[in-house]
């Protein structure tokens, strides 16, 4: 265990501090109405992704998520591109960047002629920006210590319980005691796990925040009359959300939990955290809570994780911007018929070819693999899904947006 | 091989099917070894009764209460949502038993 634990690489140390995995440039539009620009300037460009809000009215919510994104330790540097109509700022946006030691430019596509315009301005604008990353980004060691993981699961089975969720748990268990921070979400699917999963809470304050944080699920879900199990989970062979709940708990291994964190908060000590994705009470009431698996993702990447781990029964063919997406599913014919699309096949400790902690082992070398520049399979084929939309949460402090 | 079906706890009554498997002996493995009859097909991934549930009593998976009985389920038997609802989702029982799909949200489709 100790040469895992001991492994190093080369990591992209930005001013702040964080330690990257990717060198990346990010391209965010302030609007739908700037989206066809944002992706034309990206299309065909190495290390250059795309997020952005749909939005013309702009959401605090929305805007430190993009923030947080913006300021990954993966990105480097950042292109901010409005229309010039929306309330969003893309001149904001740019100007907290740079706060952060990242440069970064914007422009108005209104103020800089058409389409087409608008398009070579851009690339120019990153071409320069991802040269300027590349020659003055300093290298630095990391090991498991600098990581922070995220993991989702969505497409769960039967075998996400028993084998998927599981292998994921063994690998955080690993994570955490090499000092590294491990984030899991979904609040939503911990509904029935009330008692079992306040006994995991590393001390009074953290019992009290999943207390919360599960009180606000289970209101959220009677108030929606939607809990978070889908078709696809039932023809898989789940029946209840209980039951669902029990494997997707599952993830987060057995190590106390430290405590729960927001959206675009990042843990604040190293060990085993819980991110709270459901949305507060609000003059608009709930709204809903994350609607598919790619705004987990986006979340889970907001509280620093340069790696993502998805977990699937049925399949999916989704990836990420920013944070590699690693795929595990604990269904081997899964694992067989989208090979193309799977990174690991978690499945074999269903048939007894490994056990759960030479499953766990395996996988953590697997991350060391991507974190060292290996394309996980989504990110090889070229899989960049993003997902960000109106949301209330409280958070501690607007400054960190810039609507302050 | 007869196909095989997964017990996570000592004290559940369902265990996960391993492999798809049609009526006839299974072989359970996990928290317990034995072999059971399954009374009907049952699909990987799905549960089998690995006792009589009584209406209403509790079905355990990974030692923890996952709904209750809204009939009584034979030794055997497939537990699904025919059988199996959550003691808080008022949804579950009215989902299509094989796919899945809502069924009280059909009028929304004319």
């Amino acid at each position: 265990m100790s040469d895992l634990l001991n492994k190093s690489w080369p990591g992209f140390l930005r001013p702040d501090g964080r330690k990257g995995v990717r060198n990346l440039v990010l391209v965010i539009y302030t609007v739908e109405c700037a989206q066809h620009v944002a992706h034309a300037i990206a299309n065909g460009e190495e290390d250059v992704h795309v997020i952005g809000f749909p939005g013309c009215y702009d959401n605090a919510y929305a805007i430190r998520l993009m923030l947080a994104l913006a300021r990954h330790p993966n990105v480097g540097a950042v292109l901010s591109v409005g229309l010039g109509c929306e309330y969003t700022q893309p001149e904001k946006l740019a100007e907290t960047v740079r706060a952060s030691g990242r440069p970064a430019e914007w422009f108005f596509i209104q103020q800089s002629g058409g389409t087409k315009t608008s398009v070579a301005k851009g690339k120019e604008l990153i071409s320069r920006l991802r040269e300027k990353i590349r020659q003055e980004t300093p290298r630095v060691p990391m090991t498991l210590a600098d990581l922070t993981v995220g993991c989702e699961c969505g497409g769960s089975d039967g075998t996400s319980g028993l084998a998927g969720n599981p292998v994921v748990g063994a690998f955080f268990d690993l994570l955490v005691d090499a000092g590294g921070n491990a984030v899991f979400e979904e609040t939503v699917e911990m509904i029935g796990l009330r008692e079992h999963m306040l006994t995991r809470a590393a001390n009074a304050g953290a019992k009290q925040q999943l207390a919360a944080a599960y009180d606000k699920a289970e209101r959220y879900c009677r108030s929606v009359r939607q809990w978070s199990v889908s078709p696809g989970n039932f023809a898989g062979g789940l029946t209840t959300i209980e039951e669902k709940s029990l494997g997707a708990f599952a993830k987060g291994g057995t190590r106390k939990i430290q405590g729960v964190i927001r959206v675009a908060e990042q843990p604040r000590e190293p060990g085993l955290w819980i991110l709270d994705s459901v949305p507060d009470e609000h003059f608009m009431q709930f709204g809903y809570t994350n609607p598919n698996d790619t705004e987990g993702i986006m979340d889970l990447i907001s509280a620093g994780s340069q790696i993502v781990l998805f977990v699937t029964g049925r399949g999916s063919v989704i990836g990420s911007p920013i944070a590699p997406l690693v795929k595990v599913t604990g269904n081997s014919a899964t694992f067989r018929a989208m090979q193309e699309d799977m990174d690991f096949d978690a499945g074999r400790v269903l048939s007894g070819e490994l056990t759960l902690p030479q499953a766990g082992r395996e996988l953590a070398e697997m991350i060391v693999g991507v974190a060292r520049g290996e394309a996980s399979k989504p990110e090889a084929l070229g899989h960049r899904e993003y997902f960000i939309m109106y949301k209330h949460q409280k958070t501690p402090s607007l400054a960190e947006g810039c609507r302050a | 091989m007869s196909s095989r079906a997964f017990q996570i706890q000592a004290n559940d009554n369902v265990a996960t099917l391993l492999d798809d498997a049609n009526a006839g002996e299974i072989e359970v493995t996990g928290a317990s070894r034995d072999k059971i009859h399954s009374l009907e097909k049952i699909s990987r991934g799905h549960k089998i009764a690995l006792r009589e549930i009584a209406l209403n009593e509790a079905v355990m998976k990974f030692g923890v209460r996952i709904g209750h009985a809204t009939k009584t389920i034979n030794r055997g038997a497939w537990v699904h949502l025919h059988n199996l609802a959550s003691d808080l989702d008022e949804r579950s029982g009215t989902l299509d038993l094989h796919s899945g799909a809502p069924t009280d949200t059909n009028s929304a489709y004319v």
